[in-house]
């Protein structure tokens, strides 16, 4: 464990740094605000804070880089010593890629287009390595391989495209580690992978810099990864780092209000409770104030927060924290305390799927003129599921496991290749949503994962809420007015949001305008495709608590997807698990998440990440992402850790019931 | 990949085939015909009979089609109802006029666009760019005419460098054209380089301020480096669809700058066809104009095929 206040070995010396832009009005609006912070040799400190908190900003200022707009108000970087921001720009470039390499948040993005791997590692190799250059080849192989790639050979003929998201990252980081750099700064790599193939990348990096012995700077929202990876944690806030220690002093008893607040709102295998929201927002850059810039959400704050800046102060147990009141921040919880709990569920039958099989595969018009048969396996395959009224179903499974496939099909929006859909225990439902009636299309609501994509931009909230009002309902006039001023107050937006535009929102006022829309049909299904995945997890646990607020009022059954298998725990009375397309599992929540079950599940539930320091992951099968189903069988043959023998590839798998409604498909007997 | 390539030329000759189609029911739907255009106002009785008998206009039109079809496809394209003369013997020499005309544009423009765009991209809100972007506003929105009228006040009117108006026979050899035909080239090039720079400078923008951009310079790639190897290659992309329409609203502007200049081309002979209402070789006009059109667009979608790779590697993959 390195100690904040080791006055020897630092490689990167953040002092005193404030970044900001020239704003509307033409002042400087600051986006960090006095940072000081030393990494040293071989550690690695974990920057944590919601989005807009700076943590990107600061990662990349370490590289002495800013994004357009951005500018230096005061202090500076020292990496060994040499100053960042009044280096030549040569001196820059033999540093960035070399002794400081970054590994970004995107991959995908980040790799250029046109360029093979080989071709852009090379590169890197070109700029920084001092070996001959015949010896490139060679080491490119070895960096893919240091990174765990399978047949790198091959990996460097590819182009980015052509690689899987776990795949690109990996990329990345060969690409990071041919300058044999000193620090590495992390901005948020593992966001975006699935649980998976994060928990695998995370093991990487760990292995690396341990036995590479590079400092690392971890950005990232997620406390799960900070926990199992940083040795420090600063929590970063409106700019500032609010709280900074070790990864203990920080999750196991934060000295900050609103570190004890984020970490409240996470939600946690371990725990059975919705997580607790953090009401209020961080105020925009330079709008601080002179105070404290957390006062507005504080639930412990006095007078005295809001007319005077708190310094980050030394605390006795080795933390700083920028608090005025450390000594009653024990005060605040670090759980929430809702359970969802068992809800007296009616026997009506909300929807049923029945032998569902789905298919993105079309067979082209000259494949149909000649009379192919289409031979492909179907994308989605065996779905049997029925949901009562007022129950939520959580579909959990990696990405391309086909869950939002489903979704679409329940929806109409995507024709099944068979199979039916039939809502309330009557006749099924037409497949494709132009054929359905008016009352079949109100029942059944969709929510999508992006807000910015689902509501259209130039409409007022008023007008997009009015639309299925107007189209179920024929409201009109003051009545329409009344209800949409209604939907608004129960969603906690309030009526006066009714003129503003989506632009004009944040990320989780955009969802909630969409949870409203959905609601304004007053439904009897809704489909959450990964709704809560690109808010901020305090935006995300007000999320979760508004769903169980509307569904307790309005008796709605949900079908709620996610690759967070914290999320749908919190949530849901029944969750299934797919892979490939086919049920693996299904059962009561607590059934799923208990001793029995899936080796998928197993696999998926020891991959997750707790915000928790003495917290180990459990890693037993590999992160390989597979394009197809395999043909017969098992789906989970080829990954599968508890594989029995040829019996999993040649026959499909018994259903096997541990408990009353639990189900498992797998051939191991004593499961 | 070579299937799809096969799947596009298809499609290309079917256009092409449907463009045929929809001309010749188009000049067959037109009052008149051939015979009452050449004849004029003795256009009646035996007279006009003999010559529709003689041009084998009394025949179905159907039957009519096919064979102007064999032929245009074997090059011949029918004979002219104003001289009685083979019109793939008219056509030559003035389709080698225009395609002076437009390669002497294409030439100069394209390197002229890509070098101006990338630079505006580069230096982008400074001088180079305002300057660069200001101009090329005026050069696309003032039209073809008077860009070019303008011209020849200047050069040829005020300075006296070069003649305003061509009045080289047509079946002259090249360098007679020389330099006459150097005012209807710049006015070509005007335009075109403003349209195509225009989207190449935003498409620069956009890769440099690409994820991909940024990670190469926080990889220590030095700047021009990463223009060169990471930004130039995604960025010129979309820059060839642009310059293929450019290339196929050339043809069309050929028509009004040849008449301007009185400069013997395909399009004034195209104007001059319509004009005497020489039908046959109208049609045979159009049938190259739209022909060239789907030939250029064809090689833009190959060349976009063969240089981005997400596109090159999609058909193997799923093939």
């Amino acid at each position: 464990m390195t100690h904040s206040t080791m006055p020897t070995g630092s490689v990167i010396s953040v002092d005193n740094l404030s970044i900001g832009f020239r704003g509307k009005a033409g002042h400087m609006l600051p986006v960090l605000r006095n940072i000081s912070l030393d990494v040293h040799q071989g550690e690695s400190i974990g920057l944590v804070g919601e989005s807009g908190s700076g943590k990107s900003t600061l990662a990349l200022a370490m590289m002495g880089y800013l994004k357009t707009g951005l500018r230096v108000l005061n202090g500076d970087v020292s990496f060994e010593g040499q100053k960042m921001f009044s280096q030549r720009r040569a001196a820059l470039e033999s540093i960035r890629g070399g002794r400081l390499a970054l590994i970004p948040q995107n991959s995908g993005q980040s790799l250029t287009p046109t360029l093979r791997i080989g071709a852009q590692i090379q590169e890197a190799l070109k700029l920084h390595s001092a070996q001959p250059s015949e010896t490139f080849g060679a080491r490119v192989i070895e960096l893919l391989s240091q990174v765990r790639l399978p047949d790198p050979a091959s990996i460097v003929e590819r182009f980015p495209h052509e690689l899987s998201g776990g795949q690109q990252q990996r990329v990345a980081i060969a690409m990071a580690l041919a300058g044999e750099p000193e620090a590495l700064l992390l901005d948020e790599p593992t966001t975006g992978l699935d649980v998976t193939t994060q928990a695998h990348i995370l093991e990487l990096l760990r292995d690396l810099a341990r036995d590479m012995g590079m400092a690392m700077v971890y950005v990232s929202h997620d406390l799960g990864a900070i926990a199992r990876v940083c040795d420090r944690v600063a929590v970063m806030y409106a700019g500032e780092v609010a709280l900074e220690g070790s990864v203990r002093q920080v999750l196991r008893d934060p000295s900050h209000p609103y570190a004890r607040g984020l970490l409240a709102s996470i939600p946690k295998l371990s725990d059975i409770c919705l997580p607790r929201a953090l009401d209020g927002r961080p105020p925009a850059p330079g709008g601080a104030g002179q105070g404290c810039a957390f006062v507005s959400r504080c639930a412990i704050a006095s007078d005295v927060c809001s007319t005077s800046r708190p310094d980050l102060a030394l605390q006795p147990s080795g933390a700083r924290s920028r608090c005025h009141h450390v000594d009653k921040v024990h005060e605040i919880p670090l759980s929430g305390d809702r359970e969802v709990g068992k809800r007296a569920l009616s026997d009506e039958t909300s929807l049923s799927l029945k032998d569902l099989a789905i298919s993105y595969a079309r067979p082209s018009l000259w494949g149909k003129s000649v009379g192919r048969e289409d031979t492909s396996v179907p994308t989605v395959e065996g779905i049997n599921v029925a949901l009562r009224r007022g129950e939520t179903l959580g579909l959990v499974g990696e990405s391309g496991s086909g869950k939002s496939t489903i979704l679409k099909t329940i929806a109409g929006l995507l024709p099944p290749l068979s199979g039916e859909v039939t809502a309330h225990g009557g006749a099924p439902l037409p497949s494709k949503v132009e054929k359905r009636a008016s009352t079949e299309l109100r029942q059944i609501q969709m929510i999508f994962q992006n807000p910015d994509e689902s509501l259209n931009p130039r409409q007022t909230i008023g007008q997009i809420l009015a639309q299925p009002l107007i189209l179920y309902f024929g409201l009109s006039g003051q009545a329409l007015t009344e209800k949409t001023i209604l939907l608004l107050d129960q969603v906690r937006l309030g009526g006066h949001y009714i003129d503003r535009l989506p632009s004009q929102l944040s990320g989780g006022e955009k969802q909630r305008v969409a949870v409203a829309r959905a609601f304004a049909a007053e439904p009897d299904l809704v489909l959450c495709d990964e709704i809560t995945s690109a808010l901020d997890v305090s935006v995300q646990a007000a999320m979760l608590e508004l769903l169980d607020d509307l569904r307790r009022q309005k008796n709605t059954s949900y079908v709620f997807v996610s690759h967070d298998l914290a999320v749908v725990r919190a949530l849901s009375d029944r969750v299934a698990v797919l892979y490939q397309g086919r049920l693996c599992e299904i059962g009561p929540t607590h059934a799923v998440y208990g001793a029995k079950s899936h080796p998928y599940t197993e696999v998926l539930l020891g991959a997750v990440l707790e915000p928790d320091p003495d917290f180990t992951p459990e890693l037993s099968a590999s992160d390989v992402v597979e394009l197809a189903p395999p043909a017969m069988g098992c789906p989970f043959q080829r990954r599968c850790p508890k594989r029995i023998g040829s019996i999993c590839d040649t026959v499909a798998p018994p259903l096997r019931e541990p408990d009353y409604g639990h189900k498992i498909w797998c051939h191991i007997e004593e499961i | 990949m070579l299937a799809m390539l096969f799947r596009r030329l298809g499609l290309g000759a079917i256009t092409v085939w449907l463009v045929s189609v929809i001309i010749f029911l188009g000049v067959e739907m037109l009052p008149g015909d051939a015979c009452t255009a050449f004849l004029e106002r003795e256009a009646k009785g035996k007279l006009l009979e003999n010559c529709r008998e003689d041009l084998g206009l009394n025949r179905p039109a159907l039957m009519r089609y096919t064979e102007w079809a064999k032929g245009a496809v074997q090059g011949d394209l029918g004979v002219s109802a104003k001289g009685q003369k083979p019109i793939s013997e008219l056509v030559g020499y003035r389709l080698r006029n225009t395609l002076l005309l437009a390669s002497g544009a294409i030439l100069a423009g394209i390197p002229l666009a890509l070098f101006l765009g990338v630079v505006s991209a580069l230096w982008r809100d400074r001088p180079v760019d305002i300057v660069v972007s200001t101009l090329a506003i005026f050069a696309m929105t003032i039209p073809e005419f008077v860009s070019a009228t303008l011209l020849i006040l200047v050069f040829s009117v005020w300075l006296g460098w070069v003649p305003g108006i061509v009045l080289t026979p047509a079946n002259a050899p090249l360098v007679e054209f020389f330099p006459e035909v150097l005012l209807p080239i710049t006015v070509l090039t005007l335009v075109m380089t403003a349209h195509i720079l225009r989207t190449v400078r935003s498409s620069v923008i956009e890769a440099l301020a690409s994820d991909y951009a940024q990670m190469a310079r926080l990889k220590g790639v030095p700047y021009w480096q990463m223009v060169f190897r990471h930004v130039l290659p995604n960025a010129l992309l979309p820059a060839i669809n642009v310059i293929a329409l450019t290339i196929a609203w050339l043809l069309g502007g050929v028509v009004v700058i040849e008449t301007v200049f009185n400069y013997p081309g395909l399009g004034r002979m195209m104007i001059d066809s319509i004009s005497d209402r020489d039908l046959p070789v109208t049609q045979a006009i159009a049938l190259i104009i739209a022909t060239v059109y789907v030939g250029v667009n064809l090689a833009a979608d190959i060349l976009t095929l063969l240089a981005n790779p997400r596109l090159r590697t999609m058909h193997i993959r799923k093939g």
